[in-house]
């Protein structure tokens, strides 16, 4: 429990809160938290143990931001998109969630905690498209030539990754 | 610093440079052009083996296209509000005649990639910056939207956002108070390598013409060093020095 933002008297009444939380909701222990749970990614689990993310999470996008802008180093373990692309949430009307929508995966928590981030006023707070990273557009134009089916120069017009 | 570098001394390390890449290839020439023809892997910083930049045939290049300009607004997202005058402008056409004699040529102009940008100079916070590989970039995350820069750049190449943004896309982050211009499509290049075709130079084939080559300078075999060498190339306002990594051809003078 080191660290845990609760000691004292606070804890006591936290204990308290989740007792009585648990006791109110008749068994269905597992769905109760005093913190905001944020939706869950695609896939098994995070690039970090979930302890390890939430205390260090700004850590790791800002060491990659100066990686990636200054050294070119593009790889996709602490891509900021990497973490829009995962954590994107749906909403009940089809909608994947932007950033001033409470159920957005970074307002959840940043709304609760209230530190004001600025990245979504410039990066993307959606992913531009539902697919994996793996099966977006292709980029050259060998690219574009090989998924057309074409030996040369194509004259298709790339539509890559506009939403 | 480089700004600082008497030219003398710029050119000699150019030579001393291109001695290395000769002594290099001679003693282990297919290392050499292995390493040379792969692209970067994504975890590969960039290095300064490499120059990125384009070479540009106005003769190819038509007074009434502007498909190098659409092609780039498309692919970084930049949507204009019909105000020429504060619309962000990574490219433009210039059409040029000369005054007496009435010959006229069309060229596109943007960031011209200087090996000693001004803009870097300027900079009072070191947003403005030159990546390893040639490309000129702003780091947005530091820039406090000065302009300094646009001052300085003699091509008037860089375009400030005034104006809250929404919807850009992911690989093309921009936001309001923070000073842009052309990135090369850094984001294609570091994904392809030599492969990587800029929007700008995608667009203008497909439209036909062919006026815009990409390529490393610094890769005697690519086809942007190869036609340096034989056809010969002009930078805009060599006068400065600033060892521009755009360079134009069949420019009437």
């Amino acid at each position: 429990m080191n660290g845990h933002p609760f000691t004292g008297g606070r804890r006591f009444a936290a204990t308290a809160l989740v007792l009585a939380a648990v006791l109110s909701a008749g068994g269905a222990a597992a769905e109760v938290s005093l913190v905001p749970v944020p939706a869950r990614g695609r896939g098994d689990a995070c690039v970090e143990p979930t302890e390890v993310m939430r205390r260090n999470h700004m850590e790791f996008i800002l060491h990659q931001r100066d990686e990636t802008v200054h050294r070119g180093i593009r790889t996709s373990r602490h891509s900021f998109v990497g973490c829009i692309d995962c954590h994107a949430v749906k909403r009940d009307d089809g909608q994947l969630a932007r950033f001033d929508d409470p159920e957005h995966f970074c307002t959840r928590c940043h709304s609760f905690a209230a530190v004001r981030i600025d990245c979504f006023e410039c990066h993307a707070d959606r992913p531009a498209n539902q697919a994996p990273a793996a099966e977006r557009s292709p980029t050259t134009l060998s690219q574009l030539a090989r998924a057309a089916g074409l030996p040369g120069l194509p004259s298709v017009r790339h539509a890559e990754q506009l939403p | 610093m480089t700004a600082a570098t008497p030219f003398a001394d710029r050119a000699r390390r150019r030579f001393l440079k291109g001695l290395g890449v000769v002594l290099g290839a001679s003693a282990a020439p297919g290392a050499l052009l292995v390493e040379l023809a792969a692209a970067k892997a994504p975890d590969e910083a960039v290095s300064g083996a490499r120059r990125w930049g384009l070479l540009i045939d106005t003769s190819q290049c038509a007074e009434s296209c502007d498909a190098c300009v659409r092609g780039c607004n498309e692919e970084h997202g930049l949507v204009g509000k019909d105000r020429p005058a504060t619309d962000a402008q990574w490219i433009r056409k210039l059409n040029l005649r000369h005054r007496t004699t009435g010959h006229a040529h069309s060229l596109p102009m943007l960031c011209q990639h200087c090996d000693a940008p001004p803009c870097v100079d300027v900079c009072p916070t070191g947003a403005s910056f030159k990546r390893a590989d040639g490309i000129v970039l702003v780091d947005k995350h530091i820039c406090i939207g000065c302009r300094y820069c646009m001052m300085a750049c003699p091509y008037k190449a860089r375009s400030f956002i005034h104006e809250t943004l929404r919807d850009q896309l992911a690989h093309a982050p921009r936001g309001k108070g923070t000073v842009e211009s052309c990135t090369l499509c850094v984001h294609r290049v570091d994904r392809s390598g030599q492969d990587a075709v800029p929007a700008c130079a995608e667009a203008c084939v497909e439209e036909g013409h062919h006026a815009i080559v990409f390529g490393d300078l610094n890769d005697a075999t690519s086809v942007i060093a190869t036609r340096l060498r034989s056809e010969g190339a002009r930078e805009i306002r060599a006068d400065l020095g600033l060892n521009t990594g755009v360079r134009y051809q069949r420019m009437p003078s």
